[in-house]
Protein backbone atom coordinates (compact mmCIF):
# COMPACT_ATOMS: atom_id res chain seq x y z
CA UNK A 1 0.00 0.00 0.00
CA UNK A 2 1.32 3.45 -0.80
CA UNK A 3 1.98 6.04 1.84
CA UNK A 4 -0.88 8.35 0.86
CA UNK A 5 -3.46 5.55 1.17
CA UNK A 6 -2.08 4.73 4.62
CA UNK A 7 -2.22 8.38 5.69
CA UNK A 8 -5.83 8.62 4.50
CA UNK A 9 -6.55 5.50 6.56
CA UNK A 10 -4.76 7.01 9.57
CA UNK A 11 -7.01 10.07 9.54
CA UNK A 12 -10.04 7.76 9.49
CA UNK A 13 -8.69 6.04 12.60
CA UNK A 14 -7.88 2.79 10.76
CA UNK A 15 -5.70 0.67 13.00
CA UNK A 16 -3.86 -1.25 10.26
CA UNK A 17 -2.86 2.00 8.51
CA UNK A 18 -1.70 3.42 11.85
CA UNK A 19 0.46 0.46 12.73
CA UNK A 20 1.92 0.06 9.20
CA UNK A 21 2.88 3.75 9.16
CA UNK A 22 4.75 3.31 12.44
CA UNK A 23 6.70 0.43 10.87
CA UNK A 24 7.55 2.52 7.84
CA UNK A 25 8.88 5.40 9.92
CA UNK A 26 10.96 2.94 11.94
CA UNK A 27 12.41 1.22 8.90
CA UNK A 28 12.67 3.73 6.13
CA UNK A 29 14.46 6.96 6.81
CA UNK A 30 13.39 8.76 3.66
CA UNK A 31 9.72 7.79 3.79
CA UNK A 32 9.73 8.72 7.49
CA UNK A 33 10.44 12.30 6.60
CA UNK A 34 7.74 12.36 3.95
CA UNK A 35 5.15 10.91 6.37
CA UNK A 36 6.15 13.19 9.22
CA UNK A 37 5.82 16.27 7.06
CA UNK A 38 2.36 15.33 5.84
CA UNK A 39 0.94 14.54 9.27
CA UNK A 40 2.64 17.32 11.23
CA UNK A 41 -0.18 19.88 10.80
CA UNK A 42 -2.58 17.38 12.41
CA UNK A 43 -0.55 16.91 15.57
CA UNK A 44 -0.68 18.66 18.93
CA UNK A 45 -3.98 17.38 20.26
CA UNK A 46 -2.91 14.42 22.37
CA UNK A 47 -1.28 14.99 25.74
CA UNK A 48 2.15 13.39 25.50
CA UNK A 49 3.28 11.84 28.74
CA UNK A 50 6.83 10.59 29.28
CA UNK A 51 7.53 7.85 31.79
CA UNK A 52 11.17 7.36 32.62
CA UNK A 53 13.24 5.85 35.42
CA UNK A 54 15.83 3.16 36.19
CA UNK A 55 15.35 -0.46 35.05
CA UNK A 56 13.12 -2.52 37.31
CA UNK A 57 11.32 0.25 39.20
CA UNK A 58 8.02 -0.81 37.65
CA UNK A 59 7.51 1.62 34.76
CA UNK A 60 5.59 -0.84 32.58
CA UNK A 61 3.39 -2.05 35.42
CA UNK A 62 2.63 1.55 36.31
CA UNK A 63 1.79 2.39 32.69
CA UNK A 64 -0.56 -0.60 32.74
CA UNK A 65 -2.44 0.72 35.80
CA UNK A 66 -2.36 4.31 34.62
CA UNK A 67 -3.78 3.48 31.19
CA UNK A 68 -6.46 1.33 32.80
CA UNK A 69 -7.50 4.10 35.19
CA UNK A 70 -7.56 6.70 32.44
CA UNK A 71 -9.44 4.40 30.11
CA UNK A 72 -12.13 3.94 32.77
CA UNK A 73 -12.64 7.70 32.63
CA UNK A 74 -13.37 7.36 28.93
CA UNK A 75 -9.96 8.32 27.55
CA UNK A 76 -8.29 6.65 24.61
CA UNK A 77 -4.63 5.96 25.30
CA UNK A 78 -1.75 5.23 22.95
CA UNK A 79 1.37 3.68 24.47
CA UNK A 80 4.86 3.49 22.99
CA UNK A 81 7.17 1.32 25.05
CA UNK A 82 10.87 1.50 24.21
CA UNK A 83 13.37 -1.22 25.08
CA UNK A 84 17.05 -1.46 24.12
CA UNK A 85 18.50 -3.13 21.02
CA UNK A 86 21.44 -5.48 21.38
CA UNK A 87 24.76 -3.80 20.57
CA UNK A 88 25.93 -7.18 19.24
CA UNK A 89 23.15 -8.70 17.16
CA UNK A 90 20.96 -5.62 16.64
CA UNK A 91 18.03 -7.71 17.84
CA UNK A 92 15.91 -6.85 20.84
CA UNK A 93 13.70 -8.43 23.43
CA UNK A 94 10.76 -6.12 23.92
CA UNK A 95 9.23 -7.19 27.20
CA UNK A 96 7.00 -4.33 28.26
CA UNK A 97 3.83 -6.05 27.09
CA UNK A 98 4.28 -8.74 29.74
CA UNK A 99 3.40 -6.13 32.38
CA UNK A 100 0.55 -4.74 30.30
CA UNK A 101 -1.49 -7.90 29.89
CA UNK A 102 -4.37 -6.38 31.83
CA UNK A 103 -4.87 -3.70 29.17
CA UNK A 104 -4.08 -5.84 26.11
CA UNK A 105 -7.08 -5.84 23.81
CA UNK A 106 -9.06 -3.21 25.72
CA UNK A 107 -10.92 -0.91 23.34
CA UNK A 108 -9.30 2.50 23.21
CA UNK A 109 -5.84 1.34 24.28
CA UNK A 110 -3.05 0.88 21.76
CA UNK A 111 0.36 -0.53 22.71
CA UNK A 112 3.41 -0.50 20.48
CA UNK A 113 6.83 -1.83 21.47
CA UNK A 114 9.85 -0.21 19.91
CA UNK A 115 13.57 -1.07 19.93
CA UNK A 116 16.14 1.72 20.33
CA UNK A 117 18.20 0.52 17.32
CA UNK A 118 21.32 2.16 18.69
CA UNK A 119 19.91 5.48 19.91
CA UNK A 120 21.28 6.40 23.31
CA UNK A 121 18.99 9.06 24.77
CA UNK A 122 16.44 6.57 26.14
CA UNK A 123 14.22 6.59 23.05
CA UNK A 124 14.40 5.35 19.47
CA UNK A 125 14.96 7.66 16.52
CA UNK A 126 11.42 6.91 15.38
CA UNK A 127 9.73 7.54 18.74
CA UNK A 128 8.86 11.17 18.11
CA UNK A 129 7.40 10.36 14.68
CA UNK A 130 5.45 7.43 16.12
CA UNK A 131 3.92 9.74 18.75
CA UNK A 132 2.98 12.15 15.98
CA UNK A 133 1.30 9.35 14.04
CA UNK A 134 -0.83 8.35 17.04
CA UNK A 135 -1.56 12.01 17.76
CA UNK A 136 -2.50 12.78 14.14
CA UNK A 137 -4.93 9.85 14.01
CA UNK A 138 -7.21 11.92 16.23
CA UNK A 139 -8.09 8.78 18.17
CA UNK A 140 -5.98 9.22 21.29
CA UNK A 141 -6.47 11.69 24.14
CA UNK A 142 -3.04 10.87 25.50
CA UNK A 143 0.11 9.16 24.29
CA UNK A 144 2.25 7.58 26.99
CA UNK A 145 5.90 7.03 26.11
CA UNK A 146 7.87 4.66 28.27
CA UNK A 147 11.62 5.11 27.87
CA UNK A 148 14.20 2.37 28.23
CA UNK A 149 15.37 1.82 31.78
CA UNK A 150 17.20 5.09 32.18
CA UNK A 151 20.20 5.98 34.28
CA UNK A 152 21.12 9.50 35.17
CA UNK A 153 21.43 11.24 31.86
CA UNK A 154 18.78 9.93 29.45
CA UNK A 155 16.90 13.21 29.20
CA UNK A 156 15.73 13.05 25.57
CA UNK A 157 12.16 12.50 26.78
CA UNK A 158 11.97 16.11 27.97
CA UNK A 159 12.04 17.42 24.41
CA UNK A 160 9.15 15.15 23.45
CA UNK A 161 6.79 14.82 26.40
CA UNK A 162 4.62 17.58 27.78
CA UNK A 163 4.53 15.96 31.19
CA UNK A 164 7.56 14.00 32.38
CA UNK A 165 7.14 11.42 35.13
CA UNK A 166 10.22 9.98 36.80
CA UNK A 167 9.49 6.64 38.42
CA UNK A 168 11.70 5.56 41.30
CA UNK A 169 11.42 2.80 43.84
CA UNK A 170 12.57 2.48 47.43
CA UNK A 171 16.19 1.56 48.10
CA UNK A 172 17.79 3.17 45.08
CA UNK A 173 20.03 5.52 47.01
CA UNK A 174 20.14 8.39 49.44
CA UNK A 175 19.49 12.09 49.31
CA UNK A 176 22.67 12.81 47.37
CA UNK A 177 21.48 10.63 44.50
CA UNK A 178 18.30 12.68 44.51
CA UNK A 179 20.26 15.92 44.28
CA UNK A 180 22.28 14.95 41.24
CA UNK A 181 21.70 16.61 37.90
CA UNK A 182 20.22 14.89 34.88
CA UNK A 183 17.03 12.86 34.93
CA UNK A 184 16.25 14.11 38.46
CA UNK A 185 15.85 17.62 37.09
CA UNK A 186 13.48 16.96 34.24
CA UNK A 187 10.53 15.46 36.10
CA UNK A 188 7.25 17.31 36.55
CA UNK A 189 5.97 14.48 38.69
CA UNK A 190 8.01 12.06 40.78
CA UNK A 191 6.52 8.66 41.45
CA UNK A 192 7.77 6.45 44.25
CA UNK A 193 6.48 3.10 43.05
CA UNK A 194 6.43 -0.12 45.10
CA UNK A 195 5.27 2.05 47.99
CA UNK A 196 4.10 -1.10 49.78
CA UNK A 197 7.77 -1.63 50.67
CA UNK A 198 8.80 -0.39 54.12
CA UNK A 199 11.58 1.97 52.92
CA UNK A 200 9.22 3.87 50.63
CA UNK A 201 8.48 6.68 53.05
CA UNK A 202 12.18 7.46 53.34
CA UNK A 203 12.47 7.76 49.56
CA UNK A 204 9.47 10.11 49.48
CA UNK A 205 11.08 12.23 52.20
CA UNK A 206 14.40 12.41 50.34
CA UNK A 207 12.64 13.59 47.23
CA UNK A 208 10.53 16.15 49.02
CA UNK A 209 13.60 17.59 50.73
CA UNK A 210 15.34 17.78 47.38
CA UNK A 211 12.36 19.65 45.93
CA UNK A 212 12.46 22.05 48.90
CA UNK A 213 15.96 23.15 47.94
CA UNK A 214 14.97 23.61 44.36
CA UNK A 215 11.88 25.68 44.91
CA UNK A 216 10.50 27.01 41.71
CA UNK A 217 13.25 26.46 39.19
CA UNK A 218 13.15 26.09 35.44
CA UNK A 219 9.64 24.70 35.41
CA UNK A 220 8.18 28.14 34.82
CA UNK A 221 5.89 28.13 37.80
CA UNK A 222 5.14 24.43 38.23
CA UNK A 223 6.22 22.93 41.54
CA UNK A 224 7.13 19.25 40.93
CA UNK A 225 5.19 16.85 43.14
CA UNK A 226 5.85 13.43 44.63
CA UNK A 227 3.23 10.67 44.37
CA UNK A 228 3.44 7.25 46.06
CA UNK A 229 2.05 4.35 44.07
CA UNK A 230 1.94 0.60 44.20
CA UNK A 231 1.01 -1.20 41.01
CA UNK A 232 0.59 -4.53 42.78
CA UNK A 233 -1.67 -3.09 45.50
CA UNK A 234 -3.26 -0.70 42.98
CA UNK A 235 -2.83 2.33 45.26
CA UNK A 236 -2.01 5.93 44.40
CA UNK A 237 -2.96 5.55 40.73
CA UNK A 238 -6.00 7.84 41.01
CA UNK A 239 -3.84 10.49 42.69
CA UNK A 240 -1.30 10.18 39.89
CA UNK A 241 -4.02 10.71 37.28
CA UNK A 242 -5.16 13.81 39.19
CA UNK A 243 -1.62 15.22 39.27
CA UNK A 244 -1.14 14.58 35.56
CA UNK A 245 -4.40 16.36 34.81
CA UNK A 246 -3.35 19.25 37.06
CA UNK A 247 -0.11 19.55 35.13
CA UNK A 248 -2.00 19.36 31.86
CA UNK A 249 -4.32 22.15 33.03
CA UNK A 250 -1.30 24.16 34.19
CA UNK A 251 0.26 23.88 30.72
CA UNK A 252 -3.02 24.78 29.03
CA UNK A 253 -3.34 27.87 31.23
CA UNK A 254 0.10 29.16 30.37
CA UNK A 255 -0.26 32.38 28.47
CA UNK A 256 3.44 32.55 27.76
CA UNK A 257 4.48 31.09 24.43
CA UNK A 258 7.90 30.48 25.92
CA UNK A 259 7.43 26.83 26.80
CA UNK A 260 5.99 25.93 23.39
CA UNK A 261 8.76 27.81 21.69
CA UNK A 262 11.36 26.05 23.80
CA UNK A 263 9.94 22.67 22.81
CA UNK A 264 9.70 23.63 19.15
CA UNK A 265 13.31 24.82 19.27
CA UNK A 266 14.44 21.50 20.76
CA UNK A 267 12.54 19.66 18.06
CA UNK A 268 14.16 21.78 15.38
CA UNK A 269 17.64 21.26 16.80
CA UNK A 270 17.11 17.49 17.10
CA UNK A 271 15.97 17.27 13.51
CA UNK A 272 18.83 19.47 12.37
CA UNK A 273 21.42 17.36 14.17
CA UNK A 274 20.09 14.18 12.58
CA UNK A 275 20.14 15.77 9.14
CA UNK A 276 23.63 17.16 9.59
CA UNK A 277 24.92 13.82 10.88
CA UNK A 278 23.50 11.93 7.94
CA UNK A 279 24.65 14.46 5.40
CA UNK A 280 28.11 14.82 6.92
CA UNK A 281 28.75 11.10 7.14
CA UNK A 282 27.45 10.51 3.64
CA UNK A 283 29.80 13.18 2.30
CA UNK A 284 32.72 11.94 4.38
CA UNK A 285 32.43 8.46 2.97
CA UNK A 286 32.11 9.79 -0.57
CA UNK A 287 35.30 11.76 -0.14
CA UNK A 288 38.16 10.36 -2.26
CA UNK A 289 40.57 10.73 0.65
CA UNK A 290 38.38 8.86 3.17
CA UNK A 291 39.95 5.42 2.81
CA UNK A 292 43.41 6.89 2.66
CA UNK A 293 42.81 8.82 5.89
CA UNK A 294 41.55 5.69 7.65
CA UNK A 295 44.78 3.91 6.71
CA UNK A 296 46.87 6.84 7.93
CA UNK A 297 45.09 6.80 11.28
CA UNK A 298 45.85 3.10 11.67
CA UNK A 299 49.52 3.79 10.91
CA UNK A 300 49.46 6.69 13.43
CA UNK A 301 50.60 9.07 10.70
CA UNK A 302 47.66 11.29 11.42
CA UNK A 303 45.18 11.62 14.30
CA UNK A 304 41.40 11.39 13.88
CA UNK A 305 40.96 15.09 14.68
CA UNK A 306 43.24 16.18 11.84
CA UNK A 307 41.59 13.70 9.51
CA UNK A 308 38.14 15.00 10.39
CA UNK A 309 39.31 18.56 9.75
CA UNK A 310 40.57 17.60 6.31
CA UNK A 311 37.21 16.10 5.36
CA UNK A 312 35.31 19.00 6.90
CA UNK A 313 37.39 21.55 4.99
CA UNK A 314 36.79 19.69 1.77
CA UNK A 315 33.06 19.58 2.49
CA UNK A 316 32.86 23.30 3.23
CA UNK A 317 34.58 24.06 -0.07
CA UNK A 318 32.17 21.80 -1.93
CA UNK A 319 29.10 23.39 -0.40
CA UNK A 320 30.34 26.87 -1.28
CA UNK A 321 30.53 25.99 -4.96
CA UNK B 1 24.49 -2.80 14.70
CA UNK B 2 27.25 -1.59 16.95
CA UNK B 3 26.49 1.47 19.02
CA UNK B 4 29.70 3.03 17.80
CA UNK B 5 28.52 2.60 14.24
CA UNK B 6 25.19 4.27 14.81
CA UNK B 7 25.86 7.18 12.52
CA UNK B 8 27.34 5.05 9.81
CA UNK B 9 24.29 2.82 9.93
CA UNK B 10 21.93 5.72 9.57
CA UNK B 11 23.58 6.54 6.33
CA UNK B 12 24.42 3.14 4.94
CA UNK B 13 21.06 1.69 5.79
CA UNK B 14 18.49 4.36 5.17
CA UNK B 15 16.18 1.40 4.97
CA UNK B 16 16.75 -0.77 8.01
CA UNK B 17 14.16 -3.46 8.49
CA UNK B 18 14.36 -6.05 11.22
CA UNK B 19 12.12 -9.09 11.37
CA UNK B 20 9.60 -8.51 14.16
CA UNK B 21 8.26 -11.54 15.98
CA UNK B 22 5.44 -11.68 18.50
CA UNK B 23 5.95 -14.59 20.90
CA UNK B 24 2.88 -15.51 22.92
CA UNK B 25 1.61 -18.24 25.22
CA UNK B 26 -2.03 -18.84 24.36
CA UNK B 27 -4.55 -20.27 26.80
CA UNK B 28 -4.09 -21.60 30.29
CA UNK B 29 -0.49 -22.63 30.19
CA UNK B 30 1.95 -21.41 32.78
CA UNK B 31 5.21 -22.85 31.50
CA UNK B 32 7.26 -20.44 29.44
CA UNK B 33 10.84 -21.59 29.79
CA UNK B 34 10.81 -22.73 26.16
CA UNK B 35 9.22 -19.52 24.93
CA UNK B 36 11.91 -17.50 26.71
CA UNK B 37 14.70 -19.60 25.19
CA UNK B 38 13.20 -18.98 21.75
CA UNK B 39 12.89 -15.24 22.44
CA UNK B 40 16.55 -15.12 23.32
CA UNK B 41 17.60 -17.09 20.24
CA UNK B 42 15.60 -14.85 17.91
CA UNK B 43 16.99 -11.76 19.63
CA UNK B 44 20.52 -13.06 19.12
CA UNK B 45 19.68 -13.69 15.48
CA UNK B 46 19.03 -9.95 15.11
CA UNK B 47 15.26 -10.02 15.27
CA UNK B 48 13.03 -7.75 17.33
CA UNK B 49 11.04 -9.98 19.61
CA UNK B 50 7.97 -8.90 21.52
CA UNK B 51 7.14 -11.33 24.30
CA UNK B 52 3.57 -10.83 25.45
CA UNK B 53 3.61 -13.23 28.36
CA UNK B 54 1.34 -15.93 29.70
CA UNK B 55 -2.33 -16.73 29.38
CA UNK B 56 -3.17 -14.79 26.26
CA UNK B 57 -6.51 -15.25 24.53
CA UNK B 58 -6.52 -15.62 20.73
CA UNK B 59 -8.17 -12.18 20.55
CA UNK B 60 -5.38 -10.62 22.62
CA UNK B 61 -2.71 -12.28 20.49
CA UNK B 62 -4.20 -11.09 17.20
CA UNK B 63 -4.74 -7.65 18.68
CA UNK B 64 -1.10 -7.45 19.79
CA UNK B 65 0.15 -8.74 16.43
CA UNK B 66 -1.75 -5.96 14.65
CA UNK B 67 -0.60 -3.21 17.01
CA UNK B 68 3.01 -4.38 16.79
CA UNK B 69 2.74 -4.96 13.03
CA UNK B 70 4.52 -8.27 13.63
CA UNK B 71 5.89 -10.20 10.66
CA UNK B 72 5.77 -13.48 12.53
CA UNK B 73 3.65 -14.88 15.36
CA UNK B 74 5.33 -17.59 17.42
CA UNK B 75 2.93 -19.47 19.67
CA UNK B 76 4.16 -21.71 22.44
CA UNK B 77 1.66 -24.21 23.72
CA UNK B 78 2.05 -27.20 26.00
CA UNK B 79 -1.44 -27.49 27.40
CA UNK B 80 -3.02 -29.78 24.83
CA UNK B 81 -5.58 -27.20 23.72
CA UNK B 82 -3.81 -26.56 20.41
CA UNK B 83 -6.59 -28.01 18.21
CA UNK B 84 -9.00 -25.38 19.51
CA UNK B 85 -6.81 -22.37 20.24
CA UNK B 86 -4.47 -22.33 17.24
CA UNK B 87 -7.16 -22.42 14.50
CA UNK B 88 -8.96 -19.64 16.40
CA UNK B 89 -5.86 -17.44 16.13
CA UNK B 90 -5.47 -18.02 12.39
CA UNK B 91 -9.22 -17.58 11.80
CA UNK B 92 -9.19 -14.22 13.63
CA UNK B 93 -6.18 -13.13 11.59
CA UNK B 94 -7.89 -13.84 8.30
CA UNK B 95 -11.09 -12.18 9.51
CA UNK B 96 -9.03 -9.02 10.09
CA UNK B 97 -7.65 -9.31 6.57
CA UNK B 98 -4.16 -10.26 7.69
CA UNK B 99 -2.80 -12.81 5.30
CA UNK B 100 0.91 -12.06 5.19
CA UNK B 101 1.90 -12.93 8.76
CA UNK B 102 3.79 -16.17 9.30
CA UNK B 103 2.36 -18.26 12.16
CA UNK B 104 4.62 -20.88 13.73
CA UNK B 105 4.15 -23.04 16.79
CA UNK B 106 6.42 -24.59 19.36
CA UNK B 107 5.67 -26.93 22.21
CA UNK B 108 4.05 -30.30 22.71
CA UNK B 109 2.01 -31.12 19.63
CA UNK B 110 1.34 -34.81 18.83
CA UNK B 111 2.41 -35.76 15.29
CA UNK B 112 -1.16 -36.83 14.52
CA UNK B 113 -2.28 -33.21 14.83
CA UNK B 114 0.37 -31.68 12.56
CA UNK B 115 -1.61 -32.06 9.33
CA UNK B 116 -4.76 -30.63 10.95
CA UNK B 117 -2.86 -27.56 12.16
CA UNK B 118 -1.12 -27.02 8.82
CA UNK B 119 -4.51 -27.13 7.13
CA UNK B 120 -5.53 -24.38 9.52
CA UNK B 121 -2.84 -21.88 8.67
CA UNK B 122 0.04 -22.94 10.90
CA UNK B 123 3.19 -22.84 8.79
CA UNK B 124 5.57 -24.84 10.95
CA UNK B 125 5.58 -26.84 14.14
CA UNK B 126 8.72 -27.09 16.26
CA UNK B 127 8.65 -29.91 18.77
CA UNK B 128 10.93 -30.58 21.73
CA UNK B 129 14.58 -30.94 20.74
CA UNK B 130 14.37 -28.69 17.67
CA UNK B 131 17.78 -27.00 17.30
CA UNK B 132 17.34 -23.25 17.83
CA UNK B 133 19.04 -22.48 14.55
CA UNK B 134 16.41 -24.48 12.64
CA UNK B 135 13.65 -22.27 14.02
CA UNK B 136 15.68 -19.13 13.26
CA UNK B 137 16.44 -20.24 9.71
CA UNK B 138 12.87 -21.29 9.05
CA UNK B 139 11.63 -17.84 10.02
CA UNK B 140 14.27 -16.08 7.94
CA UNK B 141 13.44 -18.12 4.87
CA UNK B 142 9.68 -18.07 5.14
CA UNK B 143 8.79 -14.62 6.42
CA UNK B 144 6.82 -12.68 3.80
CA UNK B 145 9.28 -11.06 1.40
CA UNK B 146 6.93 -8.14 0.78
CA UNK B 147 6.75 -7.40 4.48
CA UNK B 148 10.50 -7.13 4.88
CA UNK B 149 10.94 -5.29 1.55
Amino acid sequence: MDVQTLIDGLFKGDIISTTRLISIIENDFLKAEEISRRIYPHTGNAHVLGITGPPGVGKSSLVNKLALEWNKKGKNIGIIAVDPSSPYSGGALLGDRIRMREITGIKGIFIRSMATRGSLGGLARATRDAINILDASGVYDAVIVETVGAGQSEVQIMSIAKTVILVLSPGLGDEIQAMKAGTMEIADIFVVNKSDKPEALETVNDLERMLDYEGLNEKAGWQPVVVSTSSTMNTGIDELVTKIEEHQAFLAGMTSEKLHEKRAAMELIDTLITKIENEAIKKAKESPVYNELVKKIVEKKIDPYQAADIILKEYMQLSRQ
Amino acid sequence: MEFGERNACLHEELIMKRIKVLVAKPGLDGHDRGAKVICRALRDAGMEVVYSGLEQTPEQIVNAAIQEDADVIGLSILSGAHRVILPTVTKLLSEKGITDVLVVVGGIIPTDDHLFLKQHGISAIFGPGTPLKNAVEYIRENVSKERIH
